[in-house]
């Protein structure tokens, strides 16, 4: 066990789970923009894999890890049009729709790699940029400052998100159309038009989640995300629709998996156990999901479509 | 009119299905009749098509009586894992003995998997308020994970450890486990299907078990107010959803051609995604259990003329899953039309196009849940 706790060793595994948490937090934030207007977009495992395979595809072809990112993130933002589309206008069951929109993303990413790519060639990741002074600091500097541009950005959204919700006009619109549509509209505000915004913005997201993720894995394969967008979901939920509560969980997942995988690679555990500890934090989701319904209400109109004057 | 909307879905799918081929340089023409007679075009087509079909049957009763009741139940994955994990630990524990008694007690050991991966949401639900489609998602990848973990430790074929091969399946189950065959490798689960999902049909719609649950469904409110206990009917109605889903993954281990339990780490691996192809072939079928019967043999046919298509014209069949998904889309995005329509066959053309009065039991969740809030 001894090994588990060398500094350097302990430095590099908390680092990792940092980077990690990164694909999760991206698609969790967008995810809440969508739910605190009251749509719940459950199609973001789908968008994930497509804007995998699109960052995955365009770096392979270009060479550039930054065309790739752009290229999944475009992807993104056009099935984030198509997922508003379905649950705005066309006032989808909401619960339902993500699904085919999921089983598309997964069928589709794995066909195009089969066809476009076939055998998997890796391709180069972000490259890591060690900020001035801070990636000195003993300890926290390994831990947190020796990253790509990603990762920083990922985290920097986080206070970006609580400043937009509950600082700008259009973070009050977002909340009062999911808390109370009626009202909303009665005010003037446009509850289509803020609902595409966020369903976009969430779609956008989970687009560069999935690039994100492919890239700094540097591979792409069938399924990639293994029910990522899904967890991203969750946390949303999980963080109780708070964007410092979605980085909370985020950084659970990503610290657990960064474990396991420490004590795989160091032999501590044999194979199968890891199955076990790979368990634990959907557990602690299912639990923490338990306590949320207790203490915190979802935003009223969650999952309903809004209809003006019925 | 209203009928067709669903039937228009599958053919805006195949459309698009139609388009990507082109793209991918593949004979769109070619390719369906490929795919027709894999599926549909032989005896052995035939048998296949049922085989594969007969999961999504399992799955797709289960969701016709969740979604009924205002469940969304997206666990099918997990719960068809967990049924086919008690049912296989049960197969291997149990000497052999007559296929009479065996054969039974491991197909209840799935059904009751199953419900156990069922009823822990569906409590969730109904005593705190959990989520169900989140709750359900989570259990999918504790299951996974618990598959995983059985299948490269505890019951792993102890060949495969002495082999140093360590691949991760149980040894070959005994042999009174093993589904009859009817006709070549034709075995009974398709029948055992269908008879479930007539079962089915009459608890939903005969009993008053199957009253409550689409009572409950319908609005909350008035079945609490009829004296209906709400909570407990939403937990039966998961665990009757999950059992069902078990009871698929009982069917796949023991009518699968190597009759042991295999993973190749993912869930899609040994479900086949069966879990949630099911949900679409109950959705096509218009969440009824008698109708989900032709919706799945369609889907099934889908999946096997799928891997036709992918030898014949090498398109791989993934494109199969991702027309499902185009299916799932416009059925439910074309909901609002096909009830205005149905309400419309139904009022003699004379309603207002908006008109709510749906006949019972067209009310979809969806409009059941907006009601509720």
């Amino acid at each position: 066990m001894s090994d588990l706790f060398t500094q350097a060793v302990f430095i590099a595994m908390v680092a990792s789970g940092v980077r990690l948490a990164v694909p999760l937090l991206i698609a969790s934030l967008g995810e809440m923009f969508g739910q605190r207007s009251g749509v719940l977009n459950l199609g973001v495992d789908g968008i994930m894999l497509l804007g995998a395979f699109s960052g995955y595809y365009a770096v392979l072809r270009s060479g550039s890890v930054w065309y790739g990112l752009a290229f999944g993130t475009i992807i993104g933002l056009l099935l984030g049009i198509v997922s508003a589309v379905i649950a705005v206008t066309l006032k989808a069951e909401q619960g339902i729709s993500g699904i085919g929109v999921y089983l598309f993303g997964l069928g589709m990413s794995d066909l195009l790699f089969q066809k476009l790519v076939g055998t998997p060639v890796p391709i180069s990741s972000f490259p890591k940029v060690q900020l001035p002074l801070l990636s000195e600091i003993p300890l926290l500097g390994g831990m947190l400052f020796r990253h790509s541009l990603v990762v920083y950005l990922a985290f920097v959204a986080v206070p970006v998100s609580m400043w937009v919700l509950n600082r700008t006009t259009f973070g009050l619109n977002i909340r009062a159309v999911g808390q109370n549509p009626e009202s909303a509209d009665s005010l003037g505000v446009s509850v289509a038009r803020v609902r595409y915004a966020t369903v976009i913005i969430g779609g956008t997201l989970a687009g560069t989640a999935g690039a994100a993720l492919a890239i700094d894995l540097g591979i792409f394969q069938q399924n990639l995300t293994n029910a990522a967008g899904f967890i991203a979901i969750a946390l949303v939920y999980f963080g109780a629709w708070r964007p410092l509560g979605v980085m909370a969980g985020a950084l659970l997942y990503g610290l657990v998996n960064a474990v396991v995988l420490q004590m795989k690679t160091l032999g501590i555990i044999p194979l199968a156990w890891s199955d076990i500890a790979a368990m634990v934090p959907a557990i602690i989701t299912i639990l923490a999901l338990v306590v949320v319904a207790q203490r915190f209400r979802p935003p009223a109109a969650l999952t309903t479509p809004f209809s003006r004057g019925t | 009119m209203g009928y067709l909307v669903p039937v228009a879905a599958v053919v805006a799918a195949l459309l698009i299905g139609a388009v990507i081929l082109l793209r991918l340089e593949a004979d769109p023409v070619e390719a369906l009749g490929v795919m027709m007679r894999g599926a549909f075009g032989s005896s052995n087509a035939l048998m296949n098509t049922a085989i594969k079909a007969t999961p999504l049957l399992f799955v797709g009763v289960g969701i016709t009586i969740a979604f009924r009741a205002n469940v969304i139940n997206i666990g099918g994955e997990g719960q068809m894992v967990s049924g086919a994990l008690l049912a296989t630990t049960t197969a291997l524990v149990i000497p052999e003995l007559p296929a009479i008694v065996v054969l039974p007690t491991v197909l209840l050991a799935g059904i009751i998997g199953g419900a156990i991966w069922g009823a822990i949401p569906g409590a969730l639900k109904a005593y705190y308020g959990v989520n169900e489609i989140l709750s359900t998602i989570m259990l999918n990848v504790v299951a996974v994970q618990l598959m995983n973990f059985l299948l490269r430790g505890p019951l792993i074929d102890p060949a495969e450890i002495e082999r140093g091969t360590r691949i991760p399946q149980t040894e070959r189950l005994i042999d009174s486990a093993d589904l009859p065959h009817l006709l070549g490798k034709l075995h009974i689960g398709p029948l055992v299907a269908v008879l479930v999902a007539v079962g089915a049909y009459l608890l939903m719609w005969r009993t008053p078990v199957g009253y409550r649950i689409r009572a409950v469904g319908l609005s909350q409110d008035a079945a609490r107010y009829a004296g209906i206990e709400v909570r407990r009917t939403i937990v039966l109605a998961m665990t009757l959803s999950g059992a069902m889903a078990g009871l698929a993954g009982a069917v796949l281990v023991f009518g699968s051609e190597s009759h042991r339990m295999v993973t190749d780490g993912s869930t899609a691996g040994f479900t086949g995604s069966a879990g949630f192809n099911g949900i679409v072939a109950a959705l096509f079928g218009g969440l009824h259990a008698l109708w989900t019967i032709p919706a799945s043999f369609l889907f099934g046919g889908l999946l096997v003329g799928g891997l036709a298509m992918q030898r014949a014209v090498q398109v791989p069949s993934a494109l199969i899953l991702a027309l499902n998904g185009l299916v799932v889309v416009f059925v439910v995005s074309s909901d609002r039309l096909r009830r205005r329509l149905l309400a419309r066959d139904y009022t003699g053309r004379r309603a207002a196009p908006t008109s709510t009065n749906d006949p019972p039991g067209e009310t979809s969740p969806a409009e059941a849940e907006a009601n509720d809030r």
